[in-house]
């Protein structure tokens, strides 16, 4: 068997393979959603792009993904701080919570949103009786897209200020800082890092964000339809090229944000 | 001051998570018991999970497999050039980047029925897109750096001495793998099998695009969730949701576990 298996041929055979697969599952979809949306040539591009649904879902997606964002990178902080800096009954508990959205499946936090805030629920009858319009407008899909990218932040940081050495903020405190003042230039700092990448993280789960989004924003073209909506109602509608457009300005945004941020780490490490 | 953060922290958590699990649960038990057993055992709802549960399984197998030999090829293999290998590293994480619908929109493109490839397969009486294959296709293609990206730290932080030292005492590359290099990567494995399962049992957008969500023949849990919706069958939904998320729970749990055993070694 084993004299078998160490044959040339096998083992090249074998090699083959494994790289096919990879190159195959990975790359070639990639490729194919680029040619395809340039197959009618650079204007059909341009066609498909500017149609005002489709650069509206566009907008608006960037525009609730960097509201969300910010969201996130305020909360997250706060709750990796907590979580490492003070010790509570509970806390164990809350922070293997922190990872329950990457587990749920997203349909599932959707629904979740929906039937707490939904129309003729508690929350929901409030809201609406002060006027405010949650699901199906725009801040459900805020909601959606924080609850999808909670742990991000929280787990980018956190690594940072177990590792921040105690001894620097005692230093800065002997030497007669405030709080604040030691906050801001001894905290921040190290915790700057993790809330940037954390936050680019969570950037661009945003802006790919279908199941959570789906369930509750209206999808109503330009007010609450995001562009992986947008996508998924061109495939059901058998336009492949438009919802090919779209993909390729969502792809190579996203393709950005990952290569910053291995960009940024590579730095992080050299230094 | 440590109160209000200690305070403020519960009520995210509260508000975020307690609060919509504990709506989306008390919703599936509105028809009582009995009315979440109807909403289980609904025949497509018995279909989806089947569904389900055969995805799960099959792309589990076929990542764990491929992650395992590439994790491997990209940290040990002699026969790639350095540069190359750097370059499929960085290929490996594409998948996060890229929408799930955009995913299932690829493999739609690249093999549906309009495609060349789609003929072809078409021809020889094999249907990939809005069929099986199609979904363990695109489920592949999400969960594909999970396993390789747990596999390849553990590989580089062991280095090769050990396995050098095997072969140098005449073991064969089969020997060498399951006598040393599987011992020490075998946690970061199960690490990597929980994840996989958790994300191909929660994956919905890809899947939902290369299904179809036909019901009783492509629907998983996850897309008939959203059909139920859709359907303002509210209550049937969250009973499907809570069974989905209970496995979440539990997959959360093991991952915590061998989380554990991982670190310990």
């Amino acid at each position: 068997m084993n004299s078998l298996l160490r044959h040339k041929g096998w083992t090249w055979g074998f090699r083959t393979t494994i790289l096919l697969y990879f190159v195959i599952l990975i790359v070639l979809p990639i490729l194919g959603v680029y040619y395809n949306s340039f197959s009618q040539g650079f204007s059909g591009f341009v066609e498909s792009i500017s149609d005002p649904i489709a650069w509206k879902s566009v907008l608006l997606t960037l525009k609730l993904a960097v509201i969300a964002t910010l969201i996130n990178v305020l909360l997250g902080t706060m709750i990796a701080w907590v979580l490492i800096r003070y010790q509570f009954p509970g806390k164990a508990l809350l922070n293997s919570l922190v990872d329950l959205p990457f587990a749920l499946p997203t349909a599932v936090g959707g629904l979740m949103i929906l039937l707490l805030l939904g129309p003729g629920s508690l929350i929901g009858g409030i809201a609406e009786s002060l006027g405010f319009e949650i699901v199906f407008h725009q801040p459900a899909i805020v909601i959606a897209m924080v609850f999808v990218t909670f742990p991000f932040v929280i787990r980018a940081v956190q690594p940072l200020l177990e590792e921040l050495d105690p001894s620097e903020e005692e230093a800065a405190y002997t030497m007669g800082a405030s709080s604040p003042r030691v906050f801001r230039e001894v905290i921040l700092p190290s915790m700057a890092p993790g809330m940037i990448s954390g936050g680019m993280l969570a950037f661009s789960r945003a802006l790919a964000e279908f199941g959570a989004v789906v369930l509750v924003a209206g999808n109503i073209p330009g007010r609450t339809l995001v562009s992986s909506v947008f996508i998924y109602g061109e495939v059901e509608s058998d336009n492949p090229a438009g919802a090919a457009a779209v993909s390729i300005i969502l792809l190579t945004l996203s393709f950005l944000i990952l290569w910053l941020i291995n960009l940024a780490q590579m730095r992080g490490r050299r230094a | 001051m440590r109160k209000l953060w200690i305070t403020l922290t519960y009520l995210v958590f509260f508000i975020l998570i307690a609060a919509p699990l504990g709506k989306m649960a008390a919703n599936a038990f509105s028809g009582g018991f009995a009315g979440f057993r109807e909403a289980l055992s609904r025949p497509e709802a018995l279909h989806a999970l089947m569904m389900t549960g055969l995805v799960v399984v099959v792309v589990t197998l076929l990542n764990t497999l491929f992650g395992i030999m590439l994790a491997l090829y990209l940290v040990r293999a002699h026969w790639l050039s350095r540069r190359l290998k750097g370059f499929l590293n960085s290929i490996v994480d594409l998948p996060y980047a890229v929408s799930p619908v955009i995913g299932g929109l690829m493999i739609v493109l690249l093999l549906g029925p309009d495609s060349a490839l789609g003929g072809v397969f078409e021809q020889i009486g094999l249907k990939i897109v809005y069929a099986f294959p199609g979904m363990v296709i695109a489920t592949l293609f999400v969960t594909f750096p999970l396993m390789v990206r747990e596999i390849m730290p553990v590989l580089q932080e062991i280095g090769s001495q050990q396995e050098e030292a095997a072969s140098t005492l005449g073991a064969y590359g089969w020997t060498t793998f399951w006598k040393v290099t599987w011992p020490s990567i075998r946690w970061a494995v199960a690490y990597g099998v929980i994840l996989t399962v958790a994300r191909s049992l929660g994956e919905f957008g890809a899947v939902l695009v290369v299904s179809g969500n036909i019901m009783n023949k492509t629907q998983t849990a996850t897309t008939l969730v959203y059909q139920d919706v859709e359907n303002f069958n509210v209550t049937a939904a969250g009973g499907i949701a809570l069974v989905l998320a209970a496995f979440s729970a539990g997959l959360l749990l093991l991952m915590e576990w061998s989380k554990r055993r991982k670190e310990v070694h």
